[in-house]
C-alpha cells in the first residue's frame, strides 16, 4: 500500500470516503514513509504517531457511523512548528522553546482538526521563521528531496520538503517574506500565501505581526485550494482577520484546470526583468509566460517602480516587529530558563536565557529591529520603511487597475548548496527579492512549478489583489495543466 | 547621612512658584480584561484569572474590549475632551517580569481623548485644570520580591509573580502642567484628584478606590524661583495612595526642592516614591537609566475609529457633572457653602441623596450621616460608605424618630445595633425593647412618683419656676430607662402640678 503516499489529497479523501481504504491505513502509510526517509530529509522536528493514529481512527469511526465527512477528512497533514498545537511540542525551531507544549491550539490547527485532517507532526523551519534555507533551525537543516546536499528553501523548508518527499500530501506553512512560496519553488511544490487577514494568525508564533500569513503547501494546485478553503475565513480571536467571505478558490482552481485563460490579463513586472536572477530561472520563467499566452492570457509589461525598495523596507519593518514580539521569551513563564541557580538576579536570568536560547540570525534581527525603533532613529528607519510600504501598495493598486494578476519568478535562484549563502546575510536575504513586495502590500500570491533549471525546480509566482485569492488559483491551475506536476528523483 | 534643615512652607511659597501636573491611572470595572475574556474580580487566588492572551503565551493575540473603549470615551467626554476620529494602540517596550509580553499595549501619540479640562473648587475659588490626554492601556501583573533588603527586584532571592491583574483595562488621565496656584498647589492637586474620582464614579465605570489600587496617582512637581519665567526641573512622585497623600506629597516635594535650590543644588529629573509613614519622598533607583520605550503602532490591532454618532449618543447620555449635581443638591437641601463642604468632605453626598430617596428629610439624613456615622467612620479610619449602615436603614431610623417611637438617645442605641448588623431599625427597636414609653397611664404614675419624691422641686414649679421641671424630667427619664419622650414627660409634669407650659 506504499503508493498511498503518491495520491493527491483529493484522491485520498475520496478513497477514504468511499471506504476503499481506512484513514488509519493512510496515516500508517505516511508514518512508514516518514520512518523510511526522514532521517535523510529531516523535514520533521516532531512526529506525533499516537495523535495521528487517534485522529485517523476517529475519522474511520465517524465514517462508519454514517457521518458526513469534510473534503479533507482522513488526509494526513504536516504543520510548520511555528503554530501552537495543544499538548504537542511547539518550538519555532528555537532552543528557547525546547520542550514547550502549548495549552491551546492555533485557530488553523483547530480548523484542521475539525475538518478531520490527520496531523502527522511538526515540520522544521528557520528559527522563528527567520531565513530562506532552514539552515538557521536550532535543530539542524532540512535537506531538499531533489538533492540532499541543497537547501529546501525557508523558512518553511520542512513543510515543503515533507510533501516533496511524499511524507505528507499537505502541509501548513507561514509566509512573512516568502517563507511558503520560496520553499515551494525550490522543492517543485505549490505554496500559497493567502491575503493577509484571510487566514487567522491566532496561535501563530509571531515573527512580524503585520506580515505573517499562514497558508497551504501541496503537490498540486487543486490540493492547495482545498486546504486553503479549510483554513481560511474570519477569526474573531485575530483582530486583523478580515470579516469577509473567502473567495471560492476551489472553484477557481477547477476552472483554471480547463487550461483556458482567455480574457485574463497578466502583468510582467518590468523591474523584475532578470537582474540578479539566474539565467536558467529566467529561461524557465519566460517559457512559462509563453505558455500562459498560449492558454489565451494577454500578457503586458507593468512598471512597479517602488518594488526595488521592498527588500530594505522589509528588513526594517519585520525585524522591528520581531524585536518586540520576541521580547516575551524571557524564561519567566515558559520554555528555556538559564542561570536560575540562586546566584543570578531575575534580570540576569532573563538575559542569560535569551543569550543561550536565541540563535545568531534571530539575535541579528532583534538588534536590527531594536535599533530601527530607537528614539532618534525611528523616523529615519521604521517610519521611512512604512512610507515605502505605502508606495509599494500604490504600485500594486495601480497595476491591478490594468491587469488581473502579476507574475514573476518566485525566487532568483534554484535550491543552492548548504553553506553557500550563510556567510553573507544579504546573499540569503536576496532569496526573497521577488516575494517580499506582496507581503508589504498584503495581497495573495502563489508559487507554482514552471519547469527545471540544471535539473532543479523553478517556481512561477502569481500575485493577485487583496481578497482576490481565487484569481491566482485559476492562473496557477491553468499553468499546471500544461507544465504538469514535477516529480523529484527517488530517495 | 546628612540632615538638611527644611525651610518652612510659607517661606517656600514666598520664594518659589510651583508647577504641578498629575498622571492618574484608573482601573476600569469591566467584567473582562482589556484584550481577553478573563474575569477581573479583585482578590482572587494568584494566577487563577489568566489565559494564553494575558499570559503572553507564544501565538496568542489581543482582541479589544468594546466596553473598555466605551468607558474611556465617556471619561474623555466627561472631562470635556475631543474624541479622536481615528487612533491606534501602541506598544511600549521594556522588560519587566510582571509584564507578560515584555511590552505594554498602550497608546502613544494617538490617544483616544485629547484637550479637555476639569473645573475644581479650592477654598471657594474655581481652578480650571487642563487635561492633555486620556488614553487606554492594559495593566501589568504584580511581582513580590522575596528576600533582599529593599523588597525590590535588586537583591531579591526569589520573585513571585501574579498575573491576575495583567491585562485589566487601565485608563491614564494626564493633566497639562498647572502653574500659578502658589501656596494652594497641594490643595489644588488634592481637589483635582477628588473631583476626578467623583466624575469617574458618577460614570459608573470604575470603583476608583485608591486604597485598593484601582485609582493610582503620580504627581509631578517643579519650582520656579520667584521672578523667573523658565520652569524648573520636575520630579515625578509615585506611590501616592490616598487623597491626603496627594496633598502631602506635593507639599513635601515643594519643601524638599526648595531646600536644594536654596543652596544652589540642581534638581534631577527623577522618579521618587512617597513615604506614607514619614510623609516625605525618596529617590527611586539611584542611577535611573533613561528608558527608551521604542513605541510603535501595535500591529496586532486595527485602528480605532469611534463612530461620530455613537460618540454623540454617549455624550448625550452622560450624567450631570458632580460639581453641578452638588450645586443643585445644595440648593435642594438648603445648605450653606460651608455645610455643603462638610458633606462633601465626609463623602456623604450620595449617601444622603439615597437616604432622602428612601423617605427621609434632608435635615434628618444629614444629621445621621454627618453625626454619629461620620464619627464612627473617622474613629475606625474607614470610608463612610462602608460604616455598616445603609441609606434605607438610616431613613427608617429617622422615620421612627419622626413617628415619636424613638427619641434621640434611643435612636442612637438602635443605630448601634444597625451598625453591629443586628437587623433593621424597627427589628432592633422591638428586639431590644427600645420603644418610647407613650402609654400615659404608666407615665403619669412615674411622674406622680417623681413629684412625691421631690416635694421641694414640685413646690418651686407650682410657684412658677417652670425651669425647675428639668430635674423632675430627669428623674422620670431615669425610672423609665430613657424610654419616655422628654417633651411628653415635661408636659405631663406641668399639667399634674397645674402649671401652664
Ligand atoms: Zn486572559
Amino acid at each position: 500500500m506504499s503508493d498511498l503516499t503518491r495520491l493527491t489529497a483529493a484522491e485520498l479523501a475520496a478513497t477514504i470516503a468511499a471506504g476503499d481504504v481506512s484513514a488509519v491505513e493512510v496515516a500508517q502509510a505516511h508514518l512508514d514513509r516518514i520512518a523510511a526517509v526522514d532521517e535523510r530529509v529531516h523535514a520533521f522536528l516532531h512526529v506525533d504517531t499516537e495523535g495521528a493514529l487517534a485522529a485517523a481512527r476517529d475519522v474511520d469511526t465517524r465514517r462508519a457511523a454514517g457521518e458526513e465527512l469534510g473534503p479533507l477528512a482522513g488526509v494526513p497533514i504536516a504543520v510548520k512548528d511555528v503554530l501552537a498545537t495543544k499538548g504537542v511540542p511547539t518550538t519555532a525551531a528555537s532552543r528557547i522553546l525546547e520542550g514547550w507544549r502549548p495549552p491551546y491550539d492555533a485557530t488553523i490547527v483547530e480548523r484542521l482538526r475539525a475538518a478531520g485532517t490527520v496531523m502527522l507532526g511538526k515540520t522544521n523551519m528557520d528559527e522563528f521563521a527567520m531565513g530562506s534555507s532552514t539552515e538557521y533551525s536550532a535543530y539542524g537543516a532540512t535537506n531538499n528531496p531533489w538533492d540532499l546536499g541543497r537547501i529546501p528553501g525557508g523558512s518553511g523548508g520542512g513543510s515543503a520538503a515533507a510533501i516533496a518527499a511524499y511524507e505528507a500530501p499537505l502541509a501548513i506553512g507561514t509566509d512573512t517574506g516568502g517563507s511558503i512560496r520560496q520553499p515551494g519553488a525550490v522543492t517543485g511544490t505549490v505554496g500559497a500565501k493567502p491575503t493577509y487577514g484571510g487566514t487567522s494568525r491566532y496561535g501563530l508564533i509571531a515573527f512580524s505581526s503585520s506580515l505573517d500569513t499562514p497558508g497551504p503547501c501541496a503537490r498540486n494546485v487543486q490540493d492547495a485550494a482545498l486546504l486553503h478553503s479549510v483554513i481560511a475565513g474570519h477569526d474573531p480571536r485575530d483582530s486583523t482577520s478580515i470579516p469577509q467571505a473567502v473567495p471560492d478558490v476551489v472553484a477557481a482552481a477547477r476552472l483554471g484546470a480547463n487550461g483556458d485563460l482567455t480574457g485574463v490579463k497578466v502583468g510582467l513586472v518590468s523591474e523584475f526583468n532578470g537582474e540578479g536572477a539566474e539565467p536558467g530561472v529566467m529561461a524557465a520563467f519566460r517559457d512559462a509566460v509563453e505558455a500562459l499566452t498560449k492558454l489565451g492570457a494577454e500578457v503586458v509589461e507593468i512598471s512597479c517602480p517602488h518594488f526595488q525598495y521592498a527588500l530594505p523596507a522589509y528588513y526594517l519593518i519585520a525585524p522591528s516587529e520581531a524585536s518586540s514580539n520576541l521580547a516575551r521569551f524571557d524564561g519567566v513563564r515558559f520554555g528555556l530558563r538559564t542561570g536560575d541557580d540562586g546566584k543570578h538576579s531575575l534580570e540576569e536570568v532573563m538575559s542569560l536565557t535569551r543569550e543561550a536560547g536565541f540563535g545568531p540570525e534571530v539575535k541579528r534581527r532583534i538588534i536590527l529591529g531594536t535599533y530601527a525603533l530607537s528614539s532618534g532613529y525611528y523616523d529615519a528607519y521604521y517610519g521611512q520603511a512604512q512610507k515605502v510600504r505605502t508606495l509599494i501598495t500604490r504600485d500594486f493598486t495601480s497595476a491591478f487597475e490594468q491587469v488581473d494578476v502579476l507574475v514573476s519568478p518566485t525566487t532568483p535562484f534554484v535550491a543552492f548548496p548548504f553553506g553557500s549563502r550563510t556567510s553573507d546575510p544579504y546573499q540569503m536575504y536576496l532569496a526573497d527579492l521577488f516575494t517580499i513586495p506582496t507581503n508589504l502590500y498584503g495581497g495573495p500570491a502563489i508559487s507554482v512549478p514552471c519547469g527545471l533549471s540544471e535539473g532543479l525546480p523553478v517556481g512561477l509566482q502569481i500575485m493577485a489583489p487583496t481578497m482576490a485569492d481565487d484569481r491566482m488559483y485559476r492562473v496557477a491551475a491553468a499553468l499546471e495543466s500544461t507544465v504538469g506536476v514535477l516529480t523529484p528523483p527517488a530517495l | 547621612m546628612t540632615t538638611t534643615v527644611l525651610p518652612p512652607y510659607d517661606d517656600v511659597v514666598a520664594r518659589y512658584e510651583p508647577v504641578i501636573g498629575l498622571e492618574t491611572h484608573v482601573e476600569l470595572g469591566t467584567k473582562t480584561k482589556m484584550f481577553c475574556g478573563c474575569p477581573t474580580e479583585f482578590g482572587a487566588e494568584p494566577n487563577t484569572q489568566v489565559c494564553p492572551v494575558c499570559l503572553g503565551l507564544p501565538g496568542a493575540l489581543p482582541v479589544p474590549n468594546r466596553a473598555a473603549i466605551e468607558a474611556t470615551i465617556r471619561i474623555g467626554l466627561a472631562l470635556n475632551c475631543s474624541i479622536a476620529e481615528w487612533c491606534r494602540f501602541a506598544r511600549k517596550n521594556y522588560f519587566y517580569p510582571d509584564m507578560p509580553k515584555n511590552f505594554q499595549t498602550s497608546q502613544y501619540d494617538e490617544p483616544l481623548c485629547v484637550d479637555g479640562y476639569l473645573d475644581v473648587e479650592v477654598d471657594g475659588e474655581m481652578v480650571r485644570v487642563e487635561i492633555e490626554r486620556v488614553h487606554l492601556e492594559e495593566d501589568t501583573g504584580k511581582t513580590l520580591h522575596v528576600g533582599g533588603a529593599t523588597g525590590r527586584i535588586h537583591g531579591a532571592t526569589e520573585s513571585l509573580v501574579d498575573y491576575n491583574r495583567a491585562g485589566i483595562p487601565l485608563v491614564e488621565i494626564v493633566t497639562k502642567p498647572i502653574p500659578g496656584t502658589g501656596a494652594k498647589a497641594p490643595l489644588v492637586a488634592r481637589a483635582y484628584v477628588t473631583e476626578l474620582r467623583d466624575v469617574i464614579r458618577s460614570l459608573n465605570v470604575s470603583d476608583v478606590r485608591m486604597e485598593q489600587g484601582s485609582m493610582r496617582c503620580d504627581v509631578n512637581t517643579s519650582l520656579t524661583p520667584a521672578g523667573q519665567t523658565e520652569w524648573g526641573t520636575r520630579t515625578e512622585t509615585k506611590n501616592v495612595n490616598s487623597l491626603r497623600s496627594v496633598e502631602r506629597a506635593v507639599r513635601a516635594e515643594m519643601i524638599r526642592q526648595a531646600s536644594l535650590l536654596d543652596v544652589g543644588t540642581r534638581i534631577f529629573q527623577e522618579t521618587r516614591h512617597f513615604q506614607e509613614d514619614t510623609g516625605d519622598t525618596r529617590a527611586g533607583r539611584s542611577k535611573e537609566e533613561a528608558t527608551d520605550y521604542r513605541y510603535f503602532p501595535e500591529p496586532d490591532l486595527v485602528p480605532m475609529a469611534p463612530d461620530a454618532a455613537w460618540v454623540a449618543e454617549l455624550k448625550a447620555a452622560l450624567p450631570e457633572a458632580p460639581r453641578l449635581h452638588r450645586k443643585r443638591l445644595q440648593e435642594q437641601w438648603d445648605l450653606t457653602d460651608q455645610d455643603m463642604q462638610s458633606v462633601v468632605n465626609a463623602g456623604a453626598v450620595e449617601l444622603i441623596e439615597a437616604t432622602i430617596a428612601a423617605g427621609a428629610t434632608a435635615a434628618g439624613a444629614r444629621k445621621w450621616w454627618l453625626g454619629e456615622l461620620a464619627r464612627r467612620a473617622n474613629e475606625e479610619g474607614i470610608e463612610l460608605s462602608t460604616v455598616g449602615a445603609t441609606p434605607a436603614q438610616v431613613a427608617e431610623l429617622q422615620q421612627l424618630v419622626d413617628e415619636g417611637k424613638l427619641n434621640d438617645k434611643l435612636a442612637r442605641a438602635v443605630l448601634e445595633g444597625v451598625v453591629a448588623g443586628e437587623g433593621s431599625p424597627r427589628e432592633i427597636m422591638t428586639a431590644r425593647g427600645l420603644e418610647v414609653v407613650s402609654d400615659t397611664g404608666a407615665l403619669t404614675a412615674a411622674v406622680d412618683d417623681a413629684i412625691a419624691a421631690n416635694p421641694d422641686v414640685a413646690a418651686k414649679i407650682r410657684d412658677g419656676k417652670v425651669a425647675a421641671a428639668g430635674a423632675l424630667v430627669g428623674a422620670v427619664m431615669k425610672t423609665t430607662r430613657g424610654q419616655a419622650d422628654a417633651k411628653t414627660v415635661r408636659e405631663l409634669i406641668l399639667s399634674r402640678l397645674g402649671v401652664e407650659g
